[in-house]
C-alpha cells in the first residue's frame, strides 16, 4: 500500500494520528488501521501537523477518547469528525 | 527475519559479567568531593569523573538509595576499575568494600585531614595505575545473555507510540529467548495504563508489587501537585508532538515491552536477582535520573526511543537512540543512532525496524560510540527522595 496520511492503532479508536508533515484543510486522508490492516477515509477539517490527532467521528463533551483501544482522556469541548483533537478539546481523567 | 548473532565482543569481568565499555571511573561520594574527583580525572587520561549534587546529611531510605546508586555504578560491568573519593572515611569505605566484592580494582580516598591537593596526588597515582591496567583489557566473545538491556523513552510524541517504542518491544520479543536481562521503568508515565501494565506481571506477586509501587508514586504526586500536572506531564515537547494526555503518553510508553511479561519489580537502582527476563524498576520518568538508576542496577546497554529529540547520554552505560519522527531524524541527525521513520510511510515494517535496532545495538555493544558518547553526553543524575537532615 502507498503511504498513509493517518495511522489508527486499533479498530475501536475514535482518533487517528497524522503521519505526513501536515494535512491541508479539506484534504481527503487515507487512514491505515494497524490492528486489522484495513484502510478508511476521513476528510481533514483543519490543518493538522505530523503526530497530531484527527477525530474519526463526531464527539461530544464528556465522551471518551479511545486510542490503542484504550481510554486516553475525556472530551471537554465538542469535536466534529475530521477536526484536530488536542489539549484544546481533550483533558486527562487522571491527576 | 534476520538471523540474530549469538554473541558480541565485550570485556569479561572478574565476577563473570561482561561490559560493553571499559571505563575507569573517579566516583565522588558527595558533592564537596567533586572538585577533587574532577582534578584526578583531569590529571590521568583514560579516566572519567562522575560529579553529582548530593551525599551529605541524607538519611533513611534516601541515604540507602544514595549508597545503592554509588555502589551499583561502581559494580557495573562497563566499569573496569574505580577510585572512590569522599570527605569522610566511613562512607567512602562502605562504598569501596561493596564494589570490591565484584573483584575489580577499587581504592578509596578521603579528604579530611589531608586536603584536596594531597588527596589528588595520592588518588592520581592509583588512578594512573588503574588506567594503564585497564587499557590492556581486550574485548572477547561473550554470549548475548551477557547483555543487560535497559529502556526508557523521552521527549516522546505520537510517533513514539506508533513506531519507535514498538520497535524496542519487537527487539525485546526477539532477544528474550537468548536469556538477556531487560528493564523498563518510569512509574509515573504508566499512569492511565497502570492496570494494563500490572496485568503483565508474570506472577501474582509481581502484579501486586507493581500496583503497590504505582499507587505509592501516584499518592505522592497527588499530595504534592498544585494543578493537573499539565505543565510537566505531558511536557511542552510532548504536546508539541501531538500527545494530549498522560494516559495517551502511558499507552505509548508501554509499547516498549512488546508482549512480554515482567518477572519482578525492582527498587530504584536495585540489582535484579531472579535471573534472565524482563524487570520493572521504580524510577522517575526524567531521562537522566532513570538511566542513572538503571545503570546502577547493572544494565550495560540502553535503548532510548525519542519523538521530538531527547539528547541524553550516560557516563557508563551507552545510550542508543532511535526515532520514528522523520523531522527529528532529519533536523537532529547527529543524535539519532537508528532511524525507523520509514515505519510511518510503510516502507519498513515493525520486524524490519526491530532487526535494524538489534544490528545497531550490537555494533554499539561491540564498541561503536553512540551519538551521545561522541557528542560528550554523560549525564549522571542521582535520584533524591526527600530533603536532607
Amino acid at each position: 500500500m502507498s503511504q498513509p496520511d493517518l495511522i489508527i492503532h486499533d479498530e475501536k479508536d475514535n482518533v487517528g494520528v497524522v503521519v505526513i508533515e501536515t494535512t491541508k484543510k479539506g484534504q481527503d486522508c487515507k487512514a491505515w488501521i494497524m490492528e486489522n490492516d484495513k484502510t478508511v477515509e476521513v476528510s481533514s477539517m483543519d490543518k493538522v501537523p505530523l503526530g497530531h490527532k484527527i477525530a474519526l467521528k463526531d464527539l461530544k463533551e464528556g465522551d471518551t477518547i479511545l486510542k490503542y483501544g484504550h481510554d486516553i482522556g475525556k472530551v471537554v469541548k465538542s469535536i466534529k469528525k475530521g477536526e484536530h483533537v488536542h489539549v484544546h478539546n481533550v483533558k486527562t481523567k487522571k491527576w | 527475519m534476520m538471523e540474530i548473532p549469538k554473541s558480541f565482543l565485550g570485556y569479561k569481568r572478574e565476577n563473570g559479567r561482561a561490559g560493553t565499555r571499559n571505563h575507569v571511573i573517579i566516583l565522588p561520594v558527595d558533592d564537596i568531593s567533586n572538585a577533587c574527583a574532577e582534578a584526578v580525572s583531569n590529571n590521568i587520561k583514560g579516566t572519567i569523573a562522575l560529579p553529582h549534587s548530593y551525599g551529605r546529611l541524607q538519611f533513611g531510605a534516601d541515604l540507602e538509595l544514595h549508597f545503592r546508586t554509588m555502589i551499583g555504578t561502581g559494580k557495573n560491568p562497563n566499569v573496569a576499575a574505580v577510585i572512590v573519593i569522599g570527605i569522610e572515611p566511613k562512607w567512602t569505605k562502605r562504598i569501596v568494600d561493596e564494589i570490591a566484592k565484584t573483584g575489580k580494582p577499587v581504592e578509596g580516598f578521603h579528604i579530611e585531614r589531608t586536603g584536596d591537593i594531597g588527596t589528588i596526588m595520592k588518588a592520581s597515582k592509583k588512578a594512573q595505575e588503574f588506567s594503564q591496567w585497564a587499557s590492556e583489557k581486550q574485548r572477547e566473545e561473550c554470549p548475548l545473555s551477557d547483555l543487560w538491556i535497559s529502556v526508557k523513552c523521552g521527549e516522546s510524541d505520537t510517533t513514539s507510540g506508533l513506531a519507535s517504542n514498538p520497535t524496542v518491544g519487537n527487539l525485546m520479543e526477539k532477544l528474550e529467548p537468548f536469556g538477556v536481562h531487560l528493564c523498563f521503568g518510569e512509574t509515573s508515565e504508566l499512569t492511565g495504563a497502570e492496570k494494563v501494565c500490572a496485568a503483565r506481571g508474570a506472577t501474582p506477586e509481581a502484579k501486586d508489587k507493581f500496583m503497590k509501587t504505582w499507587n505509592a508514586y501516584n499518592d505522592f504526586i497527588l499530595k504534592e501537585a498544585t494543578d493537573d500536572l499539565s505543565e510537566s506531564q505531558p511536557t511542552a515537547g510532548n504536546i508539541a508532538g501531538g500527545l494530549t494526555t498522560i494516559e495517551e503518553k502511558a499507552f505509548g510508553n508501554f509499547q516498549k515491552i512488546g508482549k512480554l511479561k515482567f518477572i519482578d519489580v525492582l527498587e530504584p537502582a536495585e540489582e535484579p536477582k531472579k535471573g534472565k527476563g524482563l524487570y520493572f524498576m521504580d524510577t522517575s520518568s526524567a531521562a537522566a535520573e532513570c538511566v542513572t538508576l538503571q545503570a546502577a542496577g547493572g544494565f550495560n546497554i540502553h535503548l532510548f526511543p525519542t519523538g521530538q529529540g531527547n539528547i541524553i547520554g550516560n557516563p557508563i552505560e551507552p545510550v542508543v537512540k532511535l526515532t520514528a519522527n522523520p523531522l527529528t531524524a532529519k533536523l537532529m541527525k547527529e543524535h539519532v543512532d537508528c532511524d525507523v521513520s520509514k515505519i510511518l510511510s510503510r516502507e519498513m515494517n515493525l520486524s524490519q525496524a526491530g532487526d535494524e535496532l538489534i544490528k545497531t545495538m550490537l555494533r554499539v555493544a561491540n564498541g561503536r560510540l553512540t551519538c551521545a558518547e561522541a557528542l560528550g553526553h554523560k549525564e549522571f543524575v542521582m535520584t533524591k527522595l526527600y530533603r536532607s537532615a
